[in-house]
């Protein structure tokens, strides 16, 4: 398996839906190609990391504000 | 797992769907409650399209009121919040070219670019590269690179891993086909990747001690 033929494959890898046999053959290159280990193992890491911490917190207050305009709304017509 | 029946799976019902016909029924706390299940990730993809905090406080205000006003459009043949996240994109790109003087604005900006397509930065990490940075140095780091991305990128990135959505769904909420959120996906991870290499790559000990310094 070439490095391109990896990383073609390599969001499946990641996401887990590859089958078995391909799987196999993945890990083989894994195993004998540190690039591909590297760009493996930090893509994963920078998905949990982006998964684990809120960018955007909610403004304080916003969620009130945003309850009240649709119970406003509501009133009016629902 | 070989026993799963398909007419049960058939007739599963996401729990979205009693809530939006107790809605239908004029049962308006039903709507709040789909409000406070949704409206931190309403507000985070508002943020990633627009970039601007008054922008994505507005958007996801008339995401919300619209998505109330068009419920009874609301097939029942997606998921609720795919269906919400498609008029907050919406509103969210209506609001950017409104910021832009009427210029259009599509998630398809900028997505040609091969930048990230084959990795260039091949140092490893630090094995928890996050300890080197305070919790303020680490979120300002992830904003600022991920700012740097096309929104089409960011946003599918966003649904995808972030959210959770699987890729036919993230298909469906932005109008793209499965193979252009798998290209975008593959280009934003590598692209984030390679980014954030800059700040998380293994430091070399500075003096004889092995292992990355702090």
């Amino acid at each position: 398996m070439t490095c391109s033929e990896f990383l073609a494959m390599l969001d499946d890898l990641i996401d887990g839906s590859v089958a078995q046999d391909v799987r196999t053959e993945l890990e083989k290159h894994l195993g004998t190609c540190e690039h591909c280990e590297v760009t493996f193992s930090t893509t994963k890491k920078t998905i949990q990391i982006y998964r684990s911490h809120e960018l955007y917190e909610m403004p304080s207050g916003l969620s009130e504000r945003l309850h009240a305009v649709i119970k406003e709304r509501c009133k009016k017509g629902c | 797992m070989a026993t799963s029946i398909p007419v049960a799976e058939e007739n599963e019902q996401h729990p979205d769907v009693a809530l939006v016909e107790r809605v239908r029924g004029g049962d308006v706390s039903a709507y709040d409650e789909l409000v406070r299940k949704y409206e931190r990730q309403v507000f985070r993809i508002a943020q990633h399209i627009t970039q601007n905090r008054e922008d994505a406080e507005d958007v996801m205000q008339d995401a919300f009121l619209k998505a109330y006003e068009k419920l009874d459009q609301f097939q029942g043949n997606s998921k609720f919040y795919t269906w919400l996240v498609r008029i907050a994109v919406n509103e969210s790109l209506m609001r950017l070219r409104k910021r832009r003087s009427g210029r259009m604005v599509s998630l398809d900006e900028d997505v040609e670019t091969e930048e990230g397509s084959v990795p260039r930065d091949l140092a490893d990490w630090d094995p928890d590269p996050e300890q080197n940075y305070s919790q303020t140095e680490l979120a300002d780091i992830l904003r600022k690179t991920i700012q740097g991305l096309p929104p089409g990128f960011r946003v599918v990135f966003t649904l995808r891993d972030v959210d959770g959505l699987s890729t036919e769904e993230t298909a469906e909420t932005l109008g793209l086909s499965v193979p252009a959120v798998k290209s975008r996906l593959l280009r934003a991870r590598l692209q984030l990747r390679e980014r954030l290499s800059r700040y998380f790559r293994r430091r070399k000990a500075s003096n004889s001690g092995t292992g990355g310094s702090k």
